[in-house]
């Protein structure tokens, strides 16, 4: 298919009325590779509006960024003429610590967020295992980290959400309480849509408690039976662990981490346990500089994967892993929630496209037997280029559906999600 | 059941007719016979001769749900025991343009299970099988009939749980639990039924089977599965769950502490919340609901209090010692004349059952009464309750509260005699001026019991029409015909038609062929 050539002059004057702040996209503003014509900062959610309205009537394709860390992740958009930037709204709008929740806007990073709650003795209870991200880029990629296990994910924090159609129509749902049942639940949808269906402008979640201690309880493995063994051991126990990470690396042995979050006296008796049932060896420390971190550093080239399954098949994840990248003669680090059934892997800059495409078509095979997927999340072009980077997707029609409702035309970074949308 | 009005009553409307706007989404003007007549003999080729229900004496056990003063009777009722059977019966109804209706328990308090008298009502009670228990990936696959408290017994012996607890648990069902994304007193701690569903098998308005989520987490693609929860029967109709299984906590601490105020009890819980301390229950009841309580469960609750409160700790034993010290000190310290604290199963059986039985004691002291459901900011408990008491002393009506302290899900329980002429309408204006209230300190209509045919009407209260409009596209996505439960959660449907400008059909990437490469 070939675009239309755009008309940047004519784009930059449609835009003009909508937003004071228009520039001309340079190369730093291409989107996973794709040129892009104009770069709008709006600073409101009434703004954006316009700005989504003007480029309506302009039929222009529109990207929305908060820090730019994950703008590569999913396939490249087929088009990308403007990018709509959040970075000037990166305001806590509200932080009602009474109530446990924070109403924040879009382009906040999670570090401020933190910050400003933890004044309150509070947390949003959403990792940032790669640093940078904003509010809207970590909801529009389902980011998450190692506390996963004991809080959930986006889905489970955001309680409210506003966000701008493709056609520039405001739109709120849920609220500012944390219960809440009125109307369907569009934050769901919003969550790991990877700007496809509208760009959210404002959130609203519900906060946890800082915990007052916390201790990190870790055991080595070498084969992937004794990892699940060890994970099982402390998921079946009652020591109500706040993350259970697995690391495989390329070489090496493996390693399971507990961590346990609370108080003092009730942590110190915790990690007594989770050191029992990880088994002989098994130490007790502080968190590491860098625990939690997806194995690869952004901008590496490295290719990166997340693998899903259900919480009995890590041996089988694991095993898998190092059998498939044997066989293709690369190397994998697999890092992650095993407690949560999610594991994170890269392989090196240098690996073959076709070595990737391997490995990736056995783990995926393995974890859609075990209940879950293999994602590609982010790598180079040339392995887009030739591997199927989401995989197959059930109810692909009706999601398609859902996209054709919101976004008729296809101008929310077309191409970038799951089957094409 | 139909405890709204009158525990256990099967007296017929107490409110008087249903009210206008209610007619209009029942489809009171029948069924389009031709159409049924088709419908039928679609459910006859799928379903065994007993699945059908086609007498109307029959047909009338299903008129209502737990909001029963809301009555319409189904065209025809179908009991299937299979997901391809439920695919059948709503592809005729899409086919035909006939509306259906889910239903599984009927214990609702929305009205969300209200028939249609010119559709079907498609009820869930044959399918009833817990089929997985897989305690080392805490999950369970069940069927959408299964009683929500069935789940936790058929997992407790590999030592875990399904954590969402509706006072109903013993008589609802996962699928209704599904719909109306149900709470329960320990959701404060654990969340809601939206936070432990994981996967459903699910029957889409036009009568397709899909998968969404499953045994893992974080399926690739939008999650569908998430605007399904809580949609109330409107996308479609789930035919087996897949749940999260918690485990069993290694200790459990119930206190039960008596206020001489709700004003007292108010601000002990924002102290508890306050203090970092969540705890998996924090329940407030008032003087009027204690009354009733006592009265029904002889629950021997502090003599003389203005309200109570229970609380429950669980976990690690070392925090739920620390946790339930601390919450006892900040009871103390704002007011709490009397503590106890359950140290067997018996005893925090005895706390809970004056709890749980709440609604049905208020039937005892009022011969009819209204659940209001609605949701503020915790914070605002103490204003809010005073409030409601001026509205109460104010209009003559009493009010009986009974409510999830912890996460600000308001229970108002709006007494009347409808044999009394007008205290039914008095009722309704007490009732609506307590969501008005909600809504003013930026909160919600309903926490819990869901939008259905009841407070349809009060959704352009809390939402613009732009944000029904946007909410409606899901619906337009899943149901473009209108036939899953029309006339629930939105107080006017959304024409999903052609709109000007927009493109329906393949995408270009599907026709060009691309779409399915990735
Ligand atoms: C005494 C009492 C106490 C209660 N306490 C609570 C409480 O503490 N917390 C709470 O949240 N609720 C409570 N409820 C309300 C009610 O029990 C819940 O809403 C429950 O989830 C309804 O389940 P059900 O099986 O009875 O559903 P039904 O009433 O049969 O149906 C409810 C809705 O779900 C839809 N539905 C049913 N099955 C399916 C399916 N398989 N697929 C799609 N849609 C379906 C129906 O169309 C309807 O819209 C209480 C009710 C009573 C009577």
């Amino acid at each position: 298919m070939s675009a239309p050539a755009l008309d940047v002059g004519a784009a930059r004057t449609a835009l003009a009325g909508a937003c004071d702040d228009v520039a001309e996209a340079g190369p730093a503003d291409a989107v996973d590779g794709v040129v892009t014509a104009l770069v709008a900062r709006p600073a409101s959610t009434a703004e954006v509006a316009e700005v989504l309205r003007a480029a309506a009537v302009a039929g222009l394709t529109v990207v929305a960024r908060g820090s730019g860390t994950k703008l590569t992740w999913g396939r490249p958009p087929e088009r990308a003429d403007l990018v709509v930037d959040l970075a000037r709204m990166a305001r806590v709008q509200d932080h009602a610590a009474g109530d446990l929740i924070v109403d924040v806007q879009a382009g906040t990073p999670l570090s401020a967020v933190q910050e400003e709650v933890a004044s309150a003795g509070q947390r949003l209870a959403l990792d940032d295992p790669l640093g940078g991200a904003t509010v809207g880029g970590a909801l529009a990629t389902n980011l998450s980290g190692p506390r996963r296990v004991a809080f959930g994910t986006s889905r489970d924090l955001l309680i409210g959400v506003t966000l701008v159609r493709a056609d520039g129509v405001v739109a709120k749902a849920g609220g500012r309480v944390v219960k809440n049942v009125a109307g369907y639940d569009l934050g769901k949808l919003i969550v790991g849509s990877f700007g496809t269906l509208g760009v959210v402008t404002e959130a609203v979640f519900r906060l946890h408690p800082l915990p007052a201690a916390h201790r990190l309880v870790t055991a080595l493995f070498d084969r992937p039976e004794q990892a699940q063994r060890q994970v099982q051991g402390v998921l079946s126990g009652q020591v109500v662990p706040a993350a259970v990470e697995v690391e495989q690396p390329a070489e090496g042995p493996g390693r399971v981490s507990v961590l346990l979050e609370g108080i003092d006296a009730g942590v110190a008796g915790r990690a007594d346990t989770a050191r029992r049932l990880l088994g002989a060896g098994a130490e007790e420390g502080d968190l590491p500089a860098g625990w939690g971190a997806f194995p690869w550093t952004p901008g590496s080239g490295a290719t990166a994967l997340k693998a899903t399954f259900a919480l009995s098949g890590l041996a089988r994840v694991l095993a898998t892993a190092r059998s498939a990248t044997a066989d293709a003669g690369v190397t994998l680090d697999l890092r992650g929630s095993g407690g949560a059934g999610v594991l994170y892997g890269a392989l090196p800059a240098d690996t073959h496209p076709v070595a990737v495409g391997s490995v990736v078509a056995r783990l995926r095979a393995e974890c859609t037997a075990l209940g879950g997927a293999t994602v590609v999340l982010d790598a180079p072009a040339e392995v887009k280029a030739v591997v199927d980077t989401w995989g197959p997707v059930p109810a692909l029609e009706l999601m398609r559906r859902v996209k054709e409702q919101f976004d008729p035309e296809r101008r929310l970074a077309p191409g970038r999600f799951v089957g094409g949308i | 059941m139909s405890v709204t009005h009158g525990t256990e009553s099967t007296a017929g409307p107490v409110l008087g007719p249903v009210p206008p706007e209610a007619t209009e989404a029942t489809g009171s003007s029948g069924p389009d016979p031709a159409a049924m007549a088709a419908v039928i003999e679609a459910a006859r080729a799928v379903l065994p001769p007993d699945s059908l229900i086609e007498d109307h004496i029959r047909l009338r056990t299903y008129e209502c749900d737990g909001l029963a003063h809301y009555r319409v009777t189904p065209a025809l009722v179908v009991l299937p025991e299979t997901a391809e059977q439920v695919a059948a019966v709503v592809r005729a109804c899409s086919e035909h343009g006939l509306p259906f209706v889910a239903r599984g328990s009927g214990t609702g308090l929305s009205g969300g299970a209200l028939p249609r008298a010119d559709g079907v009502l498609i009820v869930t009670s044959k399918m009833r099988a817990i089929r997985e228990v897989r305690a080392h990936d805490q999950r369970a696959v069940v069927e959408p009939g299964v009683i929500n408290l069935d789940v936790t017994r058929a997992a407790t012996p590999a030592g875990y749980y399904y954590a969402p607890d509706p006072s109903s648990q013993q008589i609802c069902s996962i699928g209704g639990n599904l719909a109306e994304n149900s709470g329960g007193a320990h959701c404060l701690k654990y969340g809601f039924t939206t936070n432990h569903v994981v996967g459903a098998q699910f029957v889409t308005p036009q009568g397709e089977i899909v998968e969404l989520g499953g045994l893992a987490p974080d399926a690739p693609g939008y999650d569908l599965l998430g605007a399904v929860v809580g949609s109330e029967g409107t996308l479609g109709i789930a035919t087996a769950v897949t749940v999260r299984l918690v485990r069993l906590p290694e200790d459990v601490r119930t206190l039960l502490a008596g206020f001489r105020s709700t004003d007292d009890a108010g601000a002990a819980t924002s102290a508890i919340i306050g203090a970092g301390i969540v705890p998996a229950a924090i329940e407030m009841m008032d003087a009027l609901a204690i009354e009733a309580a006592e009265a029904a469960t002889h629950c021997d609750y502090p003599a003389g209090a203005g309200a109570v409160l229970v609380v429950e700790i669980d976990g690690a034993r070392a925090e739920v010692e620390h946790e339930l010290a601390e919450v006892e000190r900040l009871c103390r310290e704002n007011g709490a004349f009397e503590m106890r604290v359950a140290t067997d199963p018996a005893e925090r059986a005895l706390i809970w059952k004056g709890r749980k039985s709440a609604f049905a004691a208020v039937g005892r002291i009022s011969p009819d009464y209204i659940v209001q459901d609605g949701v503020i900011p915790r914070t605002a408990l103490p204003e809010v309750l005073r409030a409601i008491a001026e509205l109460s002393s104010s209009s003559g009506v009493r009010v009986a509260n009974v409510f999830h302290a912890g996460d600000g899900n308001l229970h108002p329980l709006v007494l009347f005699d409808d044999a009394v002429e007008g205290a039914g309408e008095a009722a309704e204006k007490v009732s609506g001026a307590i969501l008005d209230l909600c809504i003013s300190h930026g909160g919600s209509i309903t926490g819990e019991h869901g939008v259905g045919i009841d407070k349809a009407a009060y959704m352009p209260r809390m939402f613009s029409d732009d944000d029904l409009d946007t909410m409606q596209l899901v619906r337009c996505a899943f149901d473009p015909d209108g036939v899953a439960n029309p006339g629930k959660v939105f107080p006017t449907p959304r024409l999903c038609g052609e709109v000007p400008g927009r493109r329906r059909g393949a995408h270009p990437l599907v026709e060009a062929g691309l779409a399915e490469a990735f």
